[in-house]
């Protein structure tokens, strides 16, 4: 079954032990001018940075507030970049994570412009640049064992296991504490994403994208895409009934002509 | 063509020319041994930029030229729209050639490019483009098989004679595939094209601007070409085929009109933001005048039908870039502007383009061609 992670961002500390364990588990460099901690203009997604923790102050209460979100790929249920991918680069495995496959990509970027939360990131000073995103330690994954990340917060943030438990405990959660936010980020964005989110504050103020529909991207492509062997072939059938129909038309009138003359 | 040897006339224009494409080879080069980041202004906001957005969706539109002809001339046989089938099946396959030049370029892992082939990313809209685009250019390299044996390889030339009927219908599919699907790209961009482009219609309008915007080009270049070889095109072809342009793109206003409706999208239409005012001078400037000039009397002389297919033929840019840009800024959170480089690419590529136009014209059997020949 599908494994999942569930993060409760009312949970977290801000301590970036989490975009620690990723550098080291992925062999990543810490790079000066690409912190993987701080406010949202500063800590970014990047080809170093597959996981950042984003700082944000928050009205709330009569108050402000601190609150910390964790960003990395959601590792869709049905991923946009996946389905994007003209080469296979991109699979969703059946254990949950969706992986890259870098000697499969061609490098169109095509899965940047599909993915809804502008995960895939690009290696732009390369000269042969790759994509670039968290592969949620898929191996480790593989093993039964939580991803990097997961097992080393020391704040209780996250929850690993199947994601329709945790999507259980997530509705329990928020229902049994009204302060939470009625809503489980994650569950139906873009047809639902492996890792979900449940906070105190609403989501839109956390930098997530809440204007992204329930239907998985793909279908659109797909409701396209399955025409095209039924146009393919009627409309080479069409074609080759016209070309005859009018050559002979042509014929027949230039007989008619020269039959006047 | 009387003369044996090739000929290549050499003019102030052309050297320029010369000098660009030269200047363009130079940074293709440099791009690919440096990669993408020092050449151009991408980042990971702007994943797709002018050499997508111009060179390519751009490109492979205004190329419509080429099936547009194809099938008015040699599938409906109206035979008097000969004179301009080999002129327009030539830019076109120009057209598509530096469209995979531009393709080229913009990929990552450009020795890599033939993975689509092995590797089938079947489930992505891409993947038809990438197929098309491949099977199409091949088609009208074989179709320009049939002209240049006319004077090369002659003891071939049967044989390209014999397939043509074959490759013309064969390249009529794959185009209206692909001009379609290259606008269905955008239907996985959902939440991220603005609502005055993105439609489930998307791939429909493509393919209706592709194909109206052949005659357009045709108007475009046959005055162009007119003037530079003195082989004048009669004002009442042109017509006729800017006509047939001109009932799409009624076609296309009616279903624009219908779309914006069923998505109850006019508020947006007239809220005079970047957007709305982008989308208003594409479909006044590019569609509703040239439809107005097309079906009154200004269609009758040369200069409205010049006047017409700039008109249309900016239209159809505009949409692109509008889609590319325009369209997709409001969710990218930073700005893109082209590098000179990419500018230089862009230009460098147009130039290749026209200095094998005329190198071909002058030394092909091209625009005085008027037998039938399937
Ligand atoms: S979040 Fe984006 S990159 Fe990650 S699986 Fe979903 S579509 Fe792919
Ligand atoms: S950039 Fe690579 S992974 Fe992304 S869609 Fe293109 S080929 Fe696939």
């Amino acid at each position: 079954m599908a494994k999942g992670v569930l993060v409760d961002l009312t949970k977290c500390i801000g301590c970036g032990s989490c975009t620690v364990a990723c550098k080291l588990w992925n062999d990543m460099k810490f790079q000066d001018n690409e912190p993987t901690m701080g406010p949202v203009e500063i800590a970014k997604l990047s080809a170093n940075n597959w996981t950042v923790v984003q700082y944000y102050e928050i009205a709330k209460d009569d108050g402000k507030v601190w609150r910390f979100a964790k960003k990395q790929c959601l590792h869709c249920q049905d991923p946009a970049c996946a389905s994007a991918c003209f080469a296979k680069a991109l699979q969703k495995t059946e254990a949950g994570p969706v992986i890259y496959y870098p000697h499969l990509c061609v490098g169109c970027r095509y899965c940047m412009i599909a993915c809804p939360f502008n995960i895939p990131k690009y290696e732009w000073d390369k000269t042969f640049p790759l994509v670039s995103k968290c592969q949620m330690c898929s191996t480790k994954v593989e093993k039964g064992e939580a991803p990097a990340c997961v097992s080393v917060c020391p704040a209780g943030v996250f929850q690993y296991g199947e994601r329709e438990e945790l999507l259980k405990n997530a509705k329990s959660i928020i229902a049994q504490n009204s302060s939470y936010v009625q809503e489980v980020y994650g569950e139906k964005q873009a047809g639902g994403t492996s890792w979900l989110y449940i906070s105190d504050v609403p989501f839109e103020q956390l930098g997530f994208r809440t204007d992204i529909g329930t239907i998985p991207l793909s279908t659109y492509s797909h409701n396209f895409l399955k025409y095209t062997p039924v146009v393919a072939v009627s409309w080479g059938i069409i074609l080759t009934g016209l070309y005859h129909y009018t050559k002979r038309r042509n014929t027949i009138a230039k007989e008619d002509k020269n039959v006047k003359l | 063509m009387t003369a044996q040897g090739w000929s290549f006339r050499m003019t102030p224009i052309r050297k320029l020319l010369i000098l660009l494409a030269t200047i363009c080879l130079g940074v293709c080069i440099f791009r690919l041994v440096t990669g993408l980041g020092i050449v151009t202004n991408l980042n990971d906001e702007w994943p797709w930029g002018l050499w997508i957005g111009f060179d390519v969706l751009t490109g492979v539109a205004l190329a419509g030229g080429g099936y547009f002809t194809a099938i008015v001339v040699h599938v409906l046989h109206r035979d008097q729209y000969h004179a301009i089938a080999r002129g327009a099946m030539l830019t076109s396959l120009l057209g598509y050639l530096l469209v995979m030049a531009g393709l080229f370029l913009d990929i990552g892992q450009w020795f890599n490019f033939w993975r689509p082939f092995v590797s089938w990313g079947h489930t992505s809209v891409l993947f038809e483009v990438f197929w098309c685009v491949s099977c199409y250019t091949t088609v009208q390299i074989l179709e320009f098989g049939e002209i240049f044996t006319e004077r090369v390889g002659k003891k071939w030339h049967n044989a390209f004679k014999k397939a043509m009927p074959v490759l013309l219908i064969v390249g009529i599919i794959f185009p209206t595939l692909h001009q379609s699907s290259l606008g269905g790209l955008y239907l996985i961009a959902v939440d991220k094209l603005y609502p005055l482009w993105w439609s489930t219609l998307i791939p429909y309008f493509f393919l209706i601007s592709s194909f109206f915007v052949g005659p357009a080009m045709i108007c475009v270049e046959s005055t162009l070409a007119g003037k530079a070889y003195n082989h004048k095109v009669p004002v009442e072809v042109l017509r006729g085929l800017a006509k047939i342009g001109g009932y799409f793109m009624l076609l296309y206003l009616a279903l624009k009109i219908f779309d914006l409706s069923n998505r109850n999208v006019w508020d947006l239409v007239f809220a005079g933001n970047l957007e709305s005012t982008m989308f208003l001078l594409e479909l006044g400037f590019g569609v509703i005048i040239p439809i107005l000039i097309v079906f009154s009397g200004m269609s009758k002389s040369r200069s409205g039908l010049f006047i017409y297919g700039l008109l249309v033929s900016g239209g159809v840019i505009l949409n692109r870039m509008n889609v590319v840009f325009t369209g997709m800024s409001g969710k990218a959170g930073a700005s893109y502007f082209p590098s000179i480089w990419e500018w230089a690419v862009s230009i460098g590529l147009v130039s290749i383009g026209v200095l094998a136009y005329c190198f071909i014209v002058e030394n092909f059997r091209i625009l005085e061609h008027e037998e039938h020949h399937a």
